[in-house]
């Protein structure tokens, strides 16, 4: 260990050394600071240097930090155990996989910044991410420009993948997502009125509503009212008030755990009696930190339950426990799966060129997915069953499977 | 009849928080002329001193008054004092500087803060996870206040009033008065005046300039904590970047007010709080009177689609440039001839 530190000190030294000999004729040029960034990085561990013949890189762009932290963390240890499963498996002809991965802080544009640093410096293959749409459609126009596919785990809004070609999903879309809570909502819970309460920036959430507006009223329902808010407010208090005198029977909000959380305490402050609704942004621990007894009793669409006894499913939960002792969330099923259809269709390919995984990637068929099998279609989205849970005793509880 | 009752609530609620923290805005407005953008700010840390405590004397003992009190007390306190480390490391020394450097100066300050506030730092100290820095992530505020409804009116339809309100509306205003009562009738607050009056007089009528100030800063900073403590009681979700967006309305509040008037800033809050909360009640109801007028009958089904959440920012944004057109110097302030 101490000589591997000492050479890679070394290293640097020399790198050092050999900039600022070059540096002398070109003085007040902006080079320097490129050649300044290089040896940074021979400081990391030793793998961490320019990608050797032998690795093959993937990037990651997630939420580590920021609104929707949790998200982007579940998603990181899904994809962790994939590639490292990959990686004891064998890797790829012997060429072991390599995961790159940048923080976001949950902003698109931040979002956009990684993924050209991730193409162009890092010279990925292949890049997984983001969670949430907005920050999914920052990123895709660059990839599809450069050729580099890109998968996204559980990005739900429909105009992800319609970027280009070289975009892909594994979960299912909003209009889907939309559909499974309206019909659950018309069919099976009888409701005749509902309400929305939206985040106005996020793509996932107004498209969302949007579907769910539609499919309501087609099946007979009545939207009575629609509210607003954008990420980042915390006092819901004047669109709940203004929700209830319109005494809808359900109450739609397909937002993010973090603010849904919040939300759900207020209506409860304000003595608001309907049964709250919402989508797989619901899925995260934090929602029962943040929402404590007043999500109780509510509904959500989600990719998976991780009550299903398919061994698919339970072998990943029993992976996954043994290394992060955690129950894995839907985030993380996706990631996980996200990952392993990189995997799968690089060996398929058998080369990591664009065109050509593109098109690997592309001819997923009957993929045994944790969150579902996965086949993807011409439109480059997975066409999968969504399940219904219930949140109950602080835990989402598996009600019922809705199919396409 | 009952939801125009809970909206007036609600919009008081906000407007006293408001009110707060556009009370130490305004007073540094008054003695220095500057805008103290990193006052939010303040006010975020005083929100993770309170939680700090709160969570150091553990979940069993929280609920009781002296926890409350130990919890407001130490948040107030720990604020003072970084007001007075801002003072006098950020300001102080460019006191004599072009007033855009100090103004540059304190939104530099408020990146900083509310920027480092979003990286995790925890050392372990003698076996100890010590979290310095709290990261980006909102967390829960811990209940100071047990919740219990304090007054039901009108069943199912109607309005709770909870403690926390009672409570919450109880401490700012005896924060506010308290405040009165200091800079009118108390030696510090006559000072405090002379300087925001004129400081280079004041300090040849012998009023030590330098600690007025820095008094006014401490004092600024600890109402922001108490504001901060008590939109952490009412919200619940904390996180690093929420003195920005509370800080914002609150400026706007106290030029409303008419900047460096103490009632003002009062008045400007209550209304800028009542005014956010009816956009979205009532935005519809009014759209649909003034709506068509504007449209001429060209934009059918517009008002079906119109959502008055969305147009909360602007239409409480836009209430500042009406009053700024009608008063340019605020709703109490006055206008000052600028000497050329």
């Amino acid at each position: 260990m101490r000589a591997t530190l000492f050479s890679a000190l070394l290293a640097v030294a020399l790198a050092t050394v050999g900039c600022e000999k070059k540096d002398v004729p070109v003085a007040g040029d902006s080079k320097p600071v490129v050649h300044e960034a290089r040896p940074v990085e021979g400081v990391k561990p030793p793998e961490g240097t320019t990608p050797s013949a032998e690795t093959i890189m993937i990037g990651e762009i997630g939420s580590l930090t920021g609104s929707e932290a949790a998200f982007g963390n579940s998603t990181r240890n899904g994809i962790e155990l994939a590639v490292d499963e990959a990686n004891a498996a064998g890797g790829i002809k012997g060429q072991k996989l390599e995961v790159r991965v940048y923080d976001d802080q949950s902003k698109p544009e931040e979002a956009a910044s990684a993924v050209t640093r991730l193409i162009t410096q890092d010279k990925v293959k292949l890049i997984l991410g983001e969670v949430a749409s907005s920050n999914s459609l920052a990123m895709a126009p660059k990839a599809q420009e450069a050729k580099v596919p890109m998968i996204t785990p559980s990005s739900t809004n429909p105009s992800v993948t319609q970027v280009g070609d070289y975009i892909f999903r594994v979960c299912f879309i909003d209009p889907f997502q939309g559909f499974v809570m309206a019909k659950y909502a018309r069919e099976d819970l009888q409701f005749k009125t509902a309400a929305i309460l939206k985040d106005v920036k996020s793509a996932y959430s107004v498209g969302l509503t949007e579907v769910f507006e539609r499919k309501f009223t087609e099946m007979g329902g009545k939207v009575v009212g629609t509210q607003s808010y954008a990420k980042g407010d915390t006092d819901f208090r004047a669109q709940l008030t203004a929700l209830k005198k319109l005494k809808p029977q359900g109450l739609y909000i397909p937002g993010y755990y973090n603010d849904v959380g919040v939300i759900a305490q207020q209506a409860q402050e304000l003595g608001l009696k309907v049964t709250m609704m919402g989508g797989d942004g619901w899925d995260s621990a934090k929602l029962f930190e943040l929402g404590g007894s007043a999500v109780e009793g509510a509904y959500v669409s989600n990719h998976y339950s991780a009550e299903d006894p398919s061994p698919t499913v339970q072998n990943f939960i029993k992976a996954f426990q043994a290394r992060y002792k955690e129950v894995p969330d839907s985030l993380a099923a996706l990631g996980y799966d996200s990952a392993r259809v990189g995997i799968e269709a690089m060996k398929r390919a058998g080369t990591t060129d664009g065109p050509a995984l593109r098109d690997a990637i592309a001819a997923t068929r009957d993929f045994p997915g944790v969150a579902g099998t996965i086949s993807l279609n011409a439109a480059r989205d997975a066409e999968k069953p969504a399940v219904v849970l219930q949140v109950k005793d602080g835990k989402f509880k598996y009600v019922a499977t809705v199919k396409p | 009849m009952y939801s125009l009752l809970q909206h007036v609530i609600n919009g008081l609620a906000a407007g006293t928080i408001y009110a707060l923290v556009a009370l130490g805005y305004t007073m540094v407005y008054g003695v220095l002329k500057l805008i103290n953008f990193a006052h939010g700010d303040v006010m975020m840390v005083g929100v993770y001193a309170g939680y700090a405590v709160a969570y150091l004397v553990g979940k069993e003992s929280l609920g009781s008054f002296w926890v409350a009190l130990l919890v407001f007390g130490v948040a107030m306190a720990f604020c003072a004092m970084l007001g007075l480390f801002i003072e006098r490391f950020a300001y102080r020394p460019l006191r004599e500087r072009p007033r855009l450097t100090a103004l540059i100066t304190a939104i530099g300050i408020s990146f900083a803060i509310s920027y480092g506030f979003q990286l995790d730092l925890t050392v372990n100290l003698f076996g100890h996870e010590l979290t310095i820095l709290p990261g980006a992530a909102p967390r829960r505020f811990p209940e100071i206040i047990t919740r219990a409804p304090w007054l039901e009116l009108g069943g199912d339809d109607g309005v709770i009033i909870w403690n926390w309100q009672f409570i919450s509306l109880g401490i700012a205003l005896a924060m506010m008065g308290g405040l009165q009562v200091l800079v009118f009738k108390t030696r510090f607050g006559r000072a405090m005046r002379a300087v925001s009056h004129d400081h280079r007089v004041a300090a040849l009528m012998g009023i030590p300039v330098d600690r007025i100030i820095a008094g006014t800063f401490a004092l600024g900073s600890a109402l922001a904590a108490c504001a901060g403590i008590l939109y952490a009681i009412k919200d619940r979700s904390i996180q690093p970047l929420m003195g920005l967006y509370v800080g914002l309305k609150a400026f706007v509040a106290a030029v409303i007010g008419g900047i460096g008037n103490i009632p003002g800033a009062v008045v400007g809050a209550l209304a800028l709080g009542l005014c956010e909360e009816f956009v979205v009640a009532y935005g519809k109801e009014l759209a649909s009177v003034v709506g068509p007028v504007l449209c001429l009958g060209q934009c059918e089904g517009w008002l079906e689609r119109l959502n008055p959440s969305s147009w909360r920012d602007a239409v409480a944004f836009g209430f500042l440039i009406v009053v700024l057109l009608v008063r340019p110097a605020g709703l109490f302030g006055q206008a000052q001839a600028e000497k050329v």
